[in-house]
């Protein structure tokens, strides 16, 4: 067996050998926070940054004597979110107490949910990166609210260990947040950390078509806790044999806020409980923390099933019991399933299916579907996301569409773009020029060009423009033509010079042509 | 023209609110008579923990001026009145009787203290209790007991011993309360006054530092059914800052008071609450007051609720359990108290959190706290929590029978006239058997109410008549509670005040506030 050393002292083995040796099992808990404008119990507005402890109120600071009310809006958010992951909506359900001890939870209980969620038994099919499809079974959606924010001040690390003092920010207590939990997913084999990356990124898609959340992992609005287990290799991973072998200790890696790191963290921790395994030992039942700067995790706080957070029902709040009116109506409100949504888009955007899979995995196809309604062609949209923009986005280590967000760089902005190359002031290159242009934020796309003195010649535009269409409008003449088939431009030129109305230049025009296509 | 009498301290309030009204008297020159009387006697009550000169005569100035611009006011505008300090008020101390939130002011104020303040009721200060509402006998107050004005030895009944000896001893004509087990209830049958525990979600609970949640219930103390009829119906109403309010407008209490009439009314007497147990001159106080009731025209029988035997058992799982729980915002980190452990350099927050609570909670609040996380612990829920909630469905279905057959039941409030302080203390048991009449209403969540029903012969101390009526039924209470009073103050000659000693005036020691 061949391991490494961290300079954490954890050994790992290499992930194959991991993966001869034993089957994983995954666990995924997704925190979502709602996007509603008050919070969970109290009028405070949600607001993302806003001045620390500005956005707080009797509740939510859990002042002596008062009481929740519940986001009528968030219930709402809760059911439609149970129906768009499939599952049964309870038509009688309470909240809970659980109750521990934190600095940055006011009350020293949350306000959650325990035996009574509000969705339960639902399911979401996710595509893998070859196009097969994994089920990943829902074992129930509930609502409760966030916690306040420690920040730790002094000391190296950020963290509590090590600090001089604590502050602690309750802007954030009181949130509305969605806890989504998965049955624990077997058969997944070697691909479990690639399962694990697109349920969350399928997620997050039906999370913002729903738009009940700004689904931020950067921002913690969306929130990923991973739990891993190994066993014994006892066959195929979705073999019989394999699915019989009892469930091992498991780990929880918390706050894993990236899809890469996602798939990073579960592959490091099986290599982990790999090597913990494969050396004798035995996996401690603990939480681990997510270093994305080293790629490892470390250990956190030990679990035991002495863990009690002596759950009982909310007295302060009354049953929540959402008629099947109400729940019918929601459902009339869901968006189309997203793997229906995307075949649909493939099929109007004519995209293959690798160029699908590309923008999927770049989180482009809202941006694409935004740009194309915006009036550029839907091949144009994907050139120009999946170029520079989600270079920069990735070498920022953040996703396209964050940063496109951030940047106010917007679907209008690439049609615009795309429009002034359809127009014939701009060719390829130039395009790109500007684009770079409007990415270093000096502008929209027309003001970058006008700024950088970027045009074709009007004749040379418009006549460019022209032999674009005329390639496109024959498939055939220009395969040949790119087959080696000059003579075959005639027949190109004629129809050039038919669409200029003789304006053009033929000999230009040929040389275009035969540019474009050799 | 209104009969006051000399000392405005000895009206009603209903009398006060016409003298208002009339201009007879000015809301100022009430407010400072009650303020005189505080200062006179509050020494050997000690029924407040804060008092508000400044504030309640702000408000009492206001109340006058608005009235001479010939704003209409309401009933009780104009009349002072004592606050548990249990409720918060915004600008006001505010610390439950606990250490633990010496100094905190809060800045906002429970819906039942806006109430008030928009009914122009000047706020005369904050009536002391038990630790967070915990006892029965204001001994577990951290600032000291209050004391009952009909025997400065006895204790005037807790956690609200502060409100009821307010109004016994003539500090205020109005006080609020709130009851968990009994602790309006309670308090009024030991200091022959008034007290009402309204159904739950009759009057909201925002702003009033829970103890139980699903118990807890605020309610008016007068010295009349009638005062307290009309405090009832400023502090009802619906809440939608309390999700478990209920929308509905409050009963018709005032006008049951005013009727008074038990004319053809079935008359429960519970079986189970009484006789064995039961202080003879107690008992003998509540024959005479069912007699009366007979009297008046009302069909007596006896009923039986077979489970209000496990009823004490079940209170002291789900109180501590969900004050175990409503208790753990004490944390030092916010407000309130915060002292670091001794001897411990660079204490974490989790040190100074239970540092804090080792200081600043007394030996009831922790004992519950115990009994409470023990009770709620993963292993013990299903039998003891979970149990205790069945027992609760038990009792209420005890109280849908025999409102089948009745439409009021009745009891003697309390087993017992007022003990001697110490006499309990040392044995929490004793304590609770105290409250073993009132703590069914409160499982059941229904309305209920104690009224004076004479002084007991062995002792010559106050016995509680108490009255029980279905959810939302609150006006039965004032109907027949204002019934009996009527006889009862015929046969007496004047309510049973009146016979209260004098009180030896001494200045107040206030401690800590
Ligand atoms: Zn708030």
């Amino acid at each position: 067996m061949s391991t490494t050393t961290t300079h954490h002292q954890d050994a790992v083995m290499d992930y194959d050998e991991a993966l001869a040796t034993f089957d994983p099992v995954m666990g995924l808990e997704v925190h979502v926070e709602l996007h509603t404008n008050t919070k969970m119990f109290c009028g405070c507005p949600t607001e993302f940054g806003a001045e620390p402890n500005s956005q707080v109120c009797p509740v939510c600071l859990g002042l002596p004597g008062a009481l929740p009310v519940v986001n009528e809006k968030a219930v709402e958010s809760a059911i439609r979110i149970g129906l768009a992951l499939n599952c049964e909506i309870a038509s009688w359900c309470r909240f809970a107490r659980k109750n521990y001890f934190y600095p940055d939870m006011p009350k020293n209980f949350q306000t959650s949910q325990y035996d009574e969620p509000i969705a339960f038994e639902g399911y979401l099919d996710v595509d893998l990166d070859d196009g097969t499809v994994y089920r990943v079974e829902i074992e129930r959606a509930h609502m409760e609210e966030d916690t306040g924010k420690s920040l730790h001040i002094g000391g190296a690390t950020g963290r509590i260990h090590g600090a001089d003092h604590s502050l602690v920010d309750y802007n954030r207590a009181g949130i509305p947040l969605i806890e989504i939990v998965t049955k624990p997913l077997v058969g997944a084999g070697e691909r479990a950390p690639e399962v694990a990356r697109t349920y969350v990124a399928a997620l997050r898609e039906l999370l913002r078509a729903l738009d009940v959340s700004d689904v931020k992992m950067e921002q913690g609005s969306m929130r990923c806790d991973a739990n891993v287990s190994l066993r014994a290799k006892a066959g195929e991973p979705t073999s019989a044999e394999q699915l019989a072998v009892p469930l091992g200790t498991r780990t929880e890696t918390k706050n894993v806020n990236s899809l890469r790191s996602v798939e990073r963290a579960i592959r490091y921790e099986i290599s982990r409980h790999a090597a913990v395994l494969a050396g004798g030992g035995s996996i401690l039942q603990e939480t681990r923390h997510w270093h994305e700067d080293t790629g490892v995790t470390t250990s956190g706080r030990v679990k035991s099933d002495a863990d009690d957070y002596r759950y009982f029902p909310e007295p302060d709040l009354v049953p929540v019991a959402p008629s099947r009116e109400l729940v019918d109506r929601l459902r009339g409100t869901l968006p189309e399933p997203p793997a229906e949504r995307r075949k649909r888009l493939q099929n109007d955007w004519g995209y293959s299916d690798l160029e699908m899979r590309d923008v999927y995995n770049a989180g482009a196809a809202e941006l694409i579907e935004q740009t194309v309604s915006a009036g550029a062609s839907p091949s144009a949209a994907r050139k120009w996301w999946l170029g520079e923009p989600s270079r920069r986005a990735n070498a920022e280590a953040t996703d396209l569409v964050s940063y496109a967000a951030d940047l106010g760089f917007t679907p209008a902005t690439v049609a615009e773009l795309d429009s002034l190359v359809r127009s014939g002031r701009l060719n390829d290159s130039m395009a790109r020029e500007v684009l770079g242009g409007v990415l270093d934020g000096e502008g929209g796309p027309t003001a970058v060009a006008d700024a950088r003195g970027l045009e074709l010649k009007q004749d040379d535009g418009a006549l460019e423009a022209a032999v674009d269409t005329v390639i496109a409008a024959n498939p055939d003449v220009a395969a040949k033509i790119r087959d080696g088939k000059v003579a075959a431009a005639g027949a190109l030129i004629g129809q050039v010079m038919k669409a200029t109305k003789g304006q053009a230049d033929a000999g230009k025009a040929r040389e275009l042509i035969l540019g474009k296509l050799q | 023209m209104t009969d006051l009498p000399a000392d405005l301290t000895r009206a009603t309030a209903a009398v006060l609110g016409e003298a208002l009204a009339d201009k007879t008297i000015s809301s100022v020159e009430l407010t400072q008579a009650h303020l005189d009387r505080i200062a006179a006697v509050d020494g050997a009550v000690h029924s407040y923990l804060h008092v508000d000169p400044e504030g309640a005569l702000a408000a009492a100035r206001d109340v006058d001026g608005r009235r001479s611009t010939g704003e209409t006011l309401g009933v009780l505008a104009g009349v002072p009145i004592a606050v548990k300090d249990v409720m918060a008020t915004r600008g006001l101390p505010t610390t439950c009787g606990s250490k633990m939130l010496e100094g905190w002011i809060p800045p906002y104020d429970a819906t039942v203290v806006a109430k008030l303040r928009a009914a122009g009721l000047p706020i005369l200060g904050k009536t002391n209790m038990d630790e967070f509402a915990m006892g029965s006998s204001t001994e577990h107050s951290a600032y000291g007991p209050s004391r009952n004005p009909w025997d400065l030895t006895r204790i005037p009944g807790g956690s609200g011993g502060g409100s009821s000896s307010v109004l016994a001893s003539f500090q205020a004509p109005l006080a609020t309360g709130t009851d968990t087990g009994g602790s309006i209830r309670q308090p009024a049958a030991v200091t022959a006054t008034v007290g009402t525990k309204p159904t739950y979600g009759g009057v909201s609970r925002y702003g009033l530092v829970a103890l139980a949640s699903s118990l807890d219930q605020a309610g008016p103390c007068g010295r009349t059914v009638l005062d307290t009829a009309l405090l009832h119906a400023v502090m009802g109403g619906h809440d939608p800052m309390d999700s478990t309010s209920i929308a509905a407008p409050v009963p018709p209490v005032v006008e049951a008071a005013r009727r008074a009439d038990v004319s053809g009314l079935r008359v429960g007497v519970v079986k189970e609450l009484g006789g064995q147990g039961y202080q003879a001159g107690v008992q003998e106080r509540f024959d005479e007051s069912v007699q009366l009731l007979v009297d008046l025209g009302a069909e007596v029988v006896e009923v039986s609720c077979p489970n209000f035997e496990y009823a004490l058992a079940a209170y002291y799982l789900i109180l501590p359990s969900e004050a175990s729980s409503n208790l753990a915002k004490f944390d030092a980190m916010r407000y309130g108290m915060r002292v670091g452990p001794e001897g411990v350099e660079a204490p974490s927050a989790e040190q100074v959190m239970a540092a804090t609570r080792e200081a600043g909670f007394g030996p009831e609040v922790k004992r519950r706290i115990i009994l409470g996380t023990y009770a709620l612990s993963s292993g013990y829920y299903d039998a003891y929590y979970g149990s205790a909630q069945k027992v609760r469905t038990l009792i209420a279905q005890d109280f849908d029978a025999a409102f089948e057959q009745v439409d009021v039941l009745v009891s003697p409030t309390t087993p017992t006239t007022a003990f001697a302080f110490g006499d309990k203390l040392d044995d929490p048991m004793a304590m609770y058997l105290n409250d073993i009449a009132t703590i069914p209403a409160n499982l059941a969540g229904l309305p209920g109410m104690s009224l004076p029903a004479g002084l007991a012969s062995e002792d010559g101390l106050p016995v509680g008549f108490q009255i029980l009526a279905p959810a939302m039924q609150d006006d039965r209470l004032y109907a027949v509670g204002g019934a009996l009073e009527g006889a009862l103050t015929d046969r007496w000659g004047g309510p049973v005040l009146n016979g209260i000693p004098d009180l030896p005036t001494a200045p107040a020691d206030r401690t800590g506030v």
